[in-house]
């Protein structure tokens, strides 16, 4: 990375003044994208859930003694005996207030239940990104620079192998395959202390097998992505330059090709961020991990439409923010994209 | 290379390391706790509001009850009353209140505390989200004095020993204006009252925390603390009892229940259900204005076809093969876990899986067979039907091949529908389906049960039906009329059975079985659980706290404490890694930088 920043110093400084204007006004469309994006979110989300069969109040009420009274009343507390046009309106009107409506099953405000799984949630995610980056990188690069090799073909194999195993089967293969070495769910042990650490020993406990489920999945697309990208590089006339002048296998590789080849793959990060936050719902679901993803699925039992809609207009924000952000980001890591 | 081979020992050095400590670190010691593994969701604590079968039961321990189901046989027996007299027009209860009891404030309870909650659901609309099925057919409550509850009901109620209705400190709720603020459901409101348990810690999603309540009136239960955790997942549930992180799981599958069995420091338990399995067929769903709804064939409101349909289902077969064996052959609605209420057909009654019977008594309604083998109505349509089932769930999965088989046998055409949950409710609902997989869990009174079957719980509109079955039929209303009304037990439950035995006889719906419930617990850690019905009841999702209170601790057996030390090793064990991998790197990195040199 420093090295795609040194040689940004290197190019022309009139070039670089046009470029830095450019990029204002590159970030500015891109900034009125995303936020047409958001827009067309919300009101998709508010169509899609109503299009869900089934009707929330029979639901709520399933299998307990209701009289008919009860249902009216619950039917204009969930506000869902208005026409759908008052309903929308009323929608959009709190969310112009940051309020994201009453959960019908939790009987809290939406907003307040997406803030407090929010936290969980970027705990889990974060940690299995880093580490799957940082996996997925250094095992592309070696994986590209000694290609077909054993090593090569190993991990390439195994990589698309649990790329493609379902998150929920190999989540629970993990849970008995450790024989109880780790919690079996959760996020905190009921006896643990509430000092800090306390705390924070149980959550690194518990956080070990939905993480780890997560990283195994995640990691390949990093993997083959820095393969692919490096493997790109690797015939470039400048590798040829630096051998030449005697540099060390390992230098050419750490300090020339490498820093190149890392584009690609930074971008994806960003990309895949946005997508892991909705995608936890399954690794959420197997190691009742009180996140976002678990709040989700419980939304879809009931159906819960204002936690739905609060939670698709959360997670399809965090995938449109992570797009604009891998956007900038790139065309700050690359001259090339600058300089067009 | 050998730098690899030395990171990749350090690895595994931890993990060995940490491994054999770790599933023993989670073994507790100290004050004994019970550790529940709750696999549905709660929705509150508020016991205005809380309508899982989950969230109910936190509730009974909480707040005692008026009366509640014995464990012995569901018999009504003493709660917070000691004992109750009916008046002569049996329009008016007096209830007697407990004398001694307090809440867990210190402050007494009587008599204007049940009159207070009672009088609170029949005032507050938002008060009756829960119990207001129990206040409907209340005329007054007052409370005279601290021993004595009135209660006035406007026609006679059977019911009247059966108000499940939590009893909750007037000072504590009096001051609470809107029922559904989020601050009744947590603990300075809920953590208040008079049952065996009291509510100290409440993580949503995570974990209900519950003393053991040391004044509770018929004596501090067996052990000091109640943990309910939650588990997303039904096999993680299971998986973290046999780690000894849980004592008690229930709602298994036959497969996990199977796989349980015979396991060392666990026992399982196969218990009698609450919950009937049925086939509903459509009898010609119509509202409470008496006009047609839905799209059901008109075939089905003949009770001949209906009752040859009963004659071609071999229900004892989908207990075996589908259910693994875990159910009882259904009869009347009331399930064996009420003897006083269950009803089971005579042997000549009973529709006996017969396709050479079913096929006459087709004939015989009009149905001759078709050229293709398909029967032919009156109107010369062939005989199709629509079977509606849950695509979630593993009884309609495979259920639904053995009815397309059985009734194509038969000659009669079935087509799957295999959709969401919600989609079958709606359909159910709405009228638009002719068969249909559904089931009901019954309480111990019947008159719920029952009460869904009458004309009355036809619904007002499409879609807001209370009865998915639609059967309205003036002979079991009149006798669901009488025994709602009759107060002498034996009169009463000879009612109950006789409107059942009408049910069966005119199908709305094929009653196929009750359900096992299927649970397991540690029997290293608890040696027993009362259940209700007692020896083959269930232990969780009992009408009353029997199996919670009445835990008995294994000899030794240990729980509770402080942080696992599997934590700590977890911890240990991955520093060691990082400090390894961070050595190597260093290493490497200094290798590298002499190389430059």
């Amino acid at each position: 990375m420093t090295q795609a920043l040194a040689s940004a110093e290197l190019t022309d400084p009139d070039e670089r003044r046009g470029g830095t204007g450019g990029i204002a006004r590159f970030v500015l469309g891109k900034l009125g994208a995303a936020v047409t994006s958001l827009l067309l979110v919300v009101a998709l989300g508010f169509l899609l859930f109503r299009m869900i069969p089934g009707d929330p109040v029979a639901t709520l009420t399933r299998d307990r003694p209701t009289s008919p009274e009860q249902l009216a009343q619950l039917r204009v507390r969930l506000g869902v005996d208005k026409p759908l046009y008052q309903q929308f309106l009323d929608y959009v009107g709190g969310l112009l207030h940051g309020d994201l409506g009453t959960s019908f099953g939790y009987n809290r405000p939406v907003a307040d239940l997406i803030a407090e799984r929010f936290w969980p949630t970027l705990l889990l995610v974060g940690t299995a990104t880093v580490l799957a980056v940082a996996l997925g990188l250094w095992l592309g690069v070696r994986a590209a620079w000694r290609r077909g090799s054993g090593f090569d073909r190993a991990h390439t194999g195994i990589a698309l192998t649990l790329w493609s195993v379902p998150q929920f089967w190999l989540g629970l293969l993990l849970l008995i395959a450790t024989h109880g070495l780790f919690p079996s769910g959760g996020m905190r042990s009921p006896d643990a202390g509430p000092g800090f650490f306390d705390q924070t020993a149980t959550i690194a406990y518990h956080l070990v097998l939905p993480c780890v489920t997560l990283l195994a999945v995640l990691y390949a697309q990093y993997m083959l992505v820095m393969r692919s990208s490096l493997l790109g590089e690797m015939d470039a006339e400048y590798l040829t330059t630096a051998r030449a002048k005697g540099l060390r296998d390992d230098l050419v590789r750490r300090r020339h090709a490498v820093p190149n080849a890392l584009l690609p793959t930074v971008t994806l990060v960003f990309l895949q961020f946005g997508m892991v936050v909705s995608g936890t719902v399954t690794v959420e679901t197997v190691f009742s991990w009180p996140g976002l993803g678990l709040l989700t699925y419980e939304a879809l039992r009931v159906p819960d439409l204002p936690l739905l809609q609060g939670v698709f207009i959360v997670l399809a924000g965090s995938v449109i923010v992570m797009n604009l952000i891998a956007e900038v980001l790139y065309r700050v890591l690359d001259p090339r994209v600058r300089a067009r | 290379m050998f730098r690899r081979w030395r990171a990749g020992a350090a690895v595994l050095a931890a993990v060995l390391v940490a491994g054999p400590f770790a599933p023993a670190a989670q073994a507790q010691e100290g004050g004994k706790v019970l550790r529940v593994a709750l696999v549905q969701e709660v929705d509150h604590l508020n016991p205005f509001l809380a309508s899982f079968a989950s969230s109910t039961m936190i509730g009974r321990m909480t707040w005692e009850f008026l009366t509640l189901p014995s464990a012995e046989d569901n018999t009504p027996s003493p709660g917070l009353a000691t004992s109750w007299k009916t008046s002569d027009d049996k329009l008016t209860w007096t209830y007697t209140i407990r004398q001694g009891v307090k809440w867990s404030d210190g402050q007494p309870v009587t008599a204007k505390d049940a009159a207070f909650t009672l009088n609170r659901i029949m005032t507050d609309k938002k008060a009756q989200e829960a119990n207001g099925t129990y206040v409907e057919n209340f005329a007054s409550v007052t409370a005279p004095d601290d021993q004595t509850l009135v209660i006035r009901t406007k026609a006679p109620q059977a019911s009247m020993t059966a108000i499940d209705v939590p009893i909750v400190p007037e000072h504590v709720w009096a001051g609470i204006g809107d029922m559904e603020d989020a601050k009744t459901d947590t603990v300075p409101v809920v953590g208040v009252g008079d049952g065996p348990f009291l509510i100290t810690e409440y993580r949503p999603n995570e974990l209900v925390r519950l003393k053991a309540n040391p004044d509770y009136w018929r004596g501090k239960a067996k052990y000091d603390e109640l943990q309910f955790i939650s588990y997303k997942n039904a096999d993680a549930a299971v998986n973290a009892l046999q780690n000894n992180e849980v004592d008690l799981v229930n709602r298994l599958t036959p497969t996990q229940f199977d796989a349980l069995t015979g396991k060392s420091g666990i026992a399982t338990n196969k218990a009698n259900g609450r919950r009937y399995r049925e086939l509903l067929m459509n009898p010609g769903a119509q509202n409470a204005d008496r006009r047609p709804i839905g799209d059901g064939n008109a075939a089905l409101r003949d009770v001949r076809v209906r009752k040859a349909i009963a004659q071609a289902i071999d229900s004892q077969t989908l207990i075996d093969k589908v259910l693994g064996g875990y159910g009882q052959l259904g009869g009347g609605l009331l399930p064996t876990s009420y003897p006083r209420y269950h009803w089971d057909p005579s042997d000549a009654q009973r529709y006996k899986f017969d396709p050479a019977a079913a096929n006459a008594a087709l004939d015989a309604a009009g149905y001759p067979k078709g050229a293709d083998g398909t029967r032919v109505g009156p109107d010369g349509k062939p005989l199709e039907l629509r079977l509606l089932g849950k695509a979630s769930e593993d009884f309609s999965l495979r259920a639904a091949d053995y009815v397309v088989s059985w009734l194509g046998a038969v000659g009669i055409k079935v087509t799957k529908q295999l959709v969401s949950d919600n989609e079958v409710d709606d359909r159910t609902n709405a009228g638009t389906y002719d068969l249909a997989f559904s089931g009901w869990g019954t309480s111990p009174d019947p008159d719920y049960t029952l009460a869904k079957q009458t004309c009355a719980a036809l619904p007002a509109s499409s879609g807001s039906s209370s009865s998915a079955s639609f059967f309205c039929d003036p002979q079991f209303d009149a006798l669901y009329q009488q025994e709602s009304t009759e107060l002498d037990p034996d009169k009463r439950a000879d009612l109950v059975k006789q409107a059942q035995a009408r049910y069966y006889d005119q199908v709305p719906s094929l009653v196929i079985d009750y359900d096992n419930p299927l649970e397991a617990y540690r029997s290293d850690r608890f040696s027993s659980f009362p259940k209700q019905p007692a020896n083959d009841g269930n232990i969780m999702e009992q009408s009353g706290y029997w199996s919670f209170y009445g835990a008995t601790p294994a000899e030794g057996g240990s729980g509770g404490g402080g942080l696992p030390a599997g934590a700590w090793i977890g911890i240990g064990a991955a520093v060691v890694v990082v400090v390894a991998i961070g050595g190597v790197t260093v290493a490497r990195r200094k290798k590298t930088a002499d190389d430059q040199e």
